[in-house]
């Protein structure tokens, strides 16, 4: 049967129609990136839509007539493997270039060429672009809150000083690596919730004292979410070997803290842990909301936790736990020695996941009053000084938590691949 | 003996240790509540609300009693996880299938999308649409029609609302169309499997579908008018639209944040789906003869859909309770109503919340014991 063959090249004149293929994929380019980036109109003299239509039938044509199962030429089959196999495909590829062409000058000319970032007060910003001066201005706010500035130099030590000492299980001697989980579970937290309280609370050793409700910004969010993702995994990982328990009482008791904290959303907990909470306490016994809404974000975070290890320790197959009891194991030995090693290693991007949840979801405490870096946004933006700037707060802030959660998911990944065993 | 301690002693020392902290815990919540003098009583739903809400489905004032408001967050709640479960869908298989593409650009711009909107916390995105993008919106007298009937303004988006007549006899045309072709479908698979013939269900559905309710315009004396928004003017500088429908900016931002966000992790779940189903079905598939649409139909969906719909409906259940987000930009949400509103004025903390927590616990607990009992349906029957 004769197949029509209509600009349909092969191998013998494939270079011809390469050239001109590309020749016409040109013109269209061109056409578009004038369109964008000096604003004229190359083919005007085209009537009506044709105009608008004119770049993507020329770069169809252009992509139709280089399109061949297999040239020889080494760039031209990538191209074509990659954006050209139908003309479905060639058409998307067109479109995406030549969105991406159109949307770059007004983005560019916003963020970049337009925008002010000098001086430091509204009327320095006079161009139609961004006004990063509003950030600058802010900058010290969005990290710290309403923290006095003289005293940030607290909070920068305090965050050194523990990060470093979460170190501590790198440089630690081999000997000694058993107490690692030790050192973490237990030893880490008070260590770090001692140097938290006394550098950036203050209040003894002449540092002065700074509430919590001055706490705020970034620096916030950083708080609480390392506070929380210390307490939730430990407390998830009791839950889950909880949930998998043989005897019936502590297996219901953890089915029914899990599946309680899993059905209702955070933002009802941080209303409870702020309204309902303090009706619970003891009479004269006052408990700082900051504490408070740690307390209940570990809470609800270890039931997500708990969830994901079980998956782990599920999968396990059966004859890790006879081999482990075969060899006289009691429950405690078995888990710690056998049994979880293999299961959280399992469950490393499922956690990973989890604990990206949880730094996505300090940003909720805003609705209990908590300024971080969402409350700050939201003060800063209603200041009358400072009327008008809701987009690029919003901006700041979305790039900030953007390069942290996307940080994490890839550091999980690393985790990952470095402790993938072949099973 | 020492097997028996071992076996009860941590049940009751369980037990000891949850009693021990509700019972504390009510102690506290008595003593406090009598000496504050607040008394413990789901009484207060009956009473008058006198609050307004600005935005709801049912006839509800402040004369209404505070069960109706209750009743009117849910609705708020239901209507908006329901708008962007449905975008979120369409969003993410889109973007599952594109990530799945021989086209490098594709392939790349959805792993990209994917990365950008699910890394950036939904609370900011929903202030990013609501404080910053829809506030370049313009004002009512300037906004241009789009698609001629519907404005897209900073007061909210305005459609044109439906005016039926007869509406019954449609819906029950609609409803016969289904019936009949749940009949066909039936039957159709009966003769496929007795005599081995095919009949196209598909077209034969979508006729039923199209021509049952267009018969019931054309002799069930049914009709359908659209109002159409009218530009008003309510003094020197205020304009607003009248007529047709018209949905606030809060539920617009929530549901552009909430589909925008869910879609990247539907998107994910379709991938994995897709993934799922190895290379070898396909070709047995095509082997034994069917057609690539056959193959699509017949093979690679029904297994890839068992790998998808469990994480996907799990999604689902996150975008329900993520829409309680909607009480930091004031749509009125069960959260915003209830546990917000309510609560200032009755200051009844424990009775309301709790109501909250359980009408979500509620909606999460009976979504998951369908999800369970499908999963067990659907589960490969190994022999």
């Amino acid at each position: 049967m004769q197949t029509i063959n209509f600009l349909k090249p092969n191998r013998d004149n494939i270079k011809n129609y390469s050239i001109i293929g590309s020749i016409l994929i040109l013109i269209s380019l061109i056409d578009v990136i004038s369109n964008a980036f000096l604003k004229t109109n190359l083919t005007s003299f085209l009537p009506g839509s044709l105009t608008t239509l004119f770049p993507l039938i020329i770069g169809l044509i252009g992509l139709n007539m280089m399109r061949i199962d297999y040239s020889g030429n080494k760039t031209l089959d990538l191209l074509n493997k990659n954006i050209n196999t139908n003309n479905f495909n060639a058409l998307l590829t067109l479109l995406i270039l030549f969105s991406i062409i159109k949307a770059l000058p007004p983005s560019l000319s916003w963020m970049i060429f337009d925008a002010n970032i000098s001086g430091d007060s509204k009327d320095a910003c006079t161009g139609t672009g961004a006004c990063w001066t509003y950030i600058k201005v802010w900058f010290r706010r969005f990290m710290y809150g309403m923290y006095p500035n003289e005293f940030h130099w607290r909070i920068n030590t305090a965050f050194i000083l523990v990060i470093a000492l979460g170190f501590v299980g790198y440089f630690m001697k081999e000997n000694l690596k058993k107490y690692l989980a030790l050192y973490y579970v237990i030893i880490y937290p008070i260590i770090a919730y001692l140097v938290i309280y006394y550098l950036i609370s203050g209040g003894s050793f002449g540092l002065q004292w700074v509430e919590t409700g001055a706490w705020g910004g970034l620096s916030l969010t950083f708080i609480v979410s390392f506070f929380c993702l210390i307490f939730c995994f430990p407390l998830g990982m009791i839950f889950a070997l909880g949930r998998r328990s043989n005897l019936p009482v502590i297996k219901y008791i953890s089915i029914c803290y899990i599946e309680f904290w899993r059905g209702v959303p955070l933002i009802t907990v941080l209303f409870m842990s702020s309204v309902m909470f303090p009706m619970f306490l003891p009479e004269d016994f006052f408990m700082d909301k900051l504490v408070r809404v740690i307390i209940a974000i570990t809470l609800f975070e270890a039931a997500y936790c708990a969830e994901v290890i079980r998956g782990g320790l599920q999968s396990l197959p059966r004859g890790q736990y006879d081999a482990a009891k075969s060899l006289g194991m009691g429950y405690w030995k078995m888990h710690i020695f056998v049994i979880l090693p293999q299961a959280l290693k399992l469950v490393i991007p499922g956690i990973a996941n989890t604990f990206l949840a949880l730094v996505k979801d300090t940003p909720l405490i805003f609705v209990v009053g908590l300024a971080e870096l969402a409350g700050m946004l939201a003060l800063a933006k209603t200041n009358p000084k400072w009327l008008g700037f809701a987009m690029e707060g919003y901006i700041f802030a979305s790039i900030i938590f953007w390069i942290i959660c996307y940080a994490m998911s890839k550091y999980s990944y690393n985790l990952e691949a470095k402790y993938k065993t072949e099973r | 003996m020492n097997n028996i301690i071992k076996k009860f002693l941590p049940q009751i020392l369980a037990i000891l240790f949850v009693v021990l902290i509700f019972g504390f815990l009510t102690i506290n919540a008595q003593t406090n509540m009598d000496n504050r003098g607040i008394d413990f009583g789901f009484g207060f739903l009956s009473q008058e609300s006198s609050f307004d809400v600005q935005f709801s489905l049912i006839e509800y004032s402040g004369s209404d009693s505070y069960a109706r408001a209750f009743l009117v967050g849910l609705l708020n709640t239901l209507l908006v996880s329901f708008i962007s479960i449905i975008f979120c869908t369409i969003l993410g298989v889109i973007i599952g299938v594109a990530r799945l593409s021989s086209n490098y650009l594709i392939k790349n711009s959805a792993a990209w999308y994917v990365e950008f909107f699910r890394n950036i916390p939904l609370l900011l995105q929903i202030f990013f649409w609501y404080y910053a993008a829809l506030r370049a919106l313009p004002l009512p007298e300037k906004a241009n029609a789009w698609f001629g009937v519907t404005y897209m303004t900073v007061k909210g988006y305005y459609i044109p609302s439906m005016v039926w007549e007869n509406l019954n006899v449609f819906l029950y045309c609609g409803l016969a169309a289904i019936i009949s072709i749940i009949v066909l479908r039936n039957y159709a698979n009966n003769l496929r499997d007795t005599k081995g013939k095919q009949i196209p269900v598909l077209l034969y559905s979508l006729a039923l579908l199209i021509v049952l309710p267009l018969l019931s315009f054309l002799f069930g004396g049914v009709s359908l008018e659209f109002e159409l928004p009218q530009l008003k003017k309510l003094s020197k500088i205020s304009y607003i639209y009248e007529g047709g429908i018209s949905l606030p900016p809060e539920l617009i931002a929530l549901v552009l944040a909430l589909s925008l966000y869910t879609s990247t992790f539907v998107a994910e779940c379709v991938r994995a789906g897709i993934e799922g189903v190895s290379k070898g079905q396909k070709e047995a598939a095509a082997s034994v003869g069917l057609t690539p649409n056959q193959v699509l139909k017949l093979v690679i969906m029904p297994q890839a859909l068992r790998i998808i719909i469990p994480p996907t409906t799990n999604q689902y259940l996150n975008l329900t309770k993520n829409s309680s987000l909607a009480a930091a930009i004031a749509y009125p949400d069960l959260v915003l109503v209830f546990a917000g509103t309510a609560l200032m004025q009755t200051g009844k903390a424990i009775e309301i919340v709790s109501i909250t927590m359980l009408t979500y616990l509620t909606i999460s607990l009976t979504i998951a014991a369908i999800m369970n009992w499908y999963n067990k349906k659907i589960e490969i029957k190994e022999k």
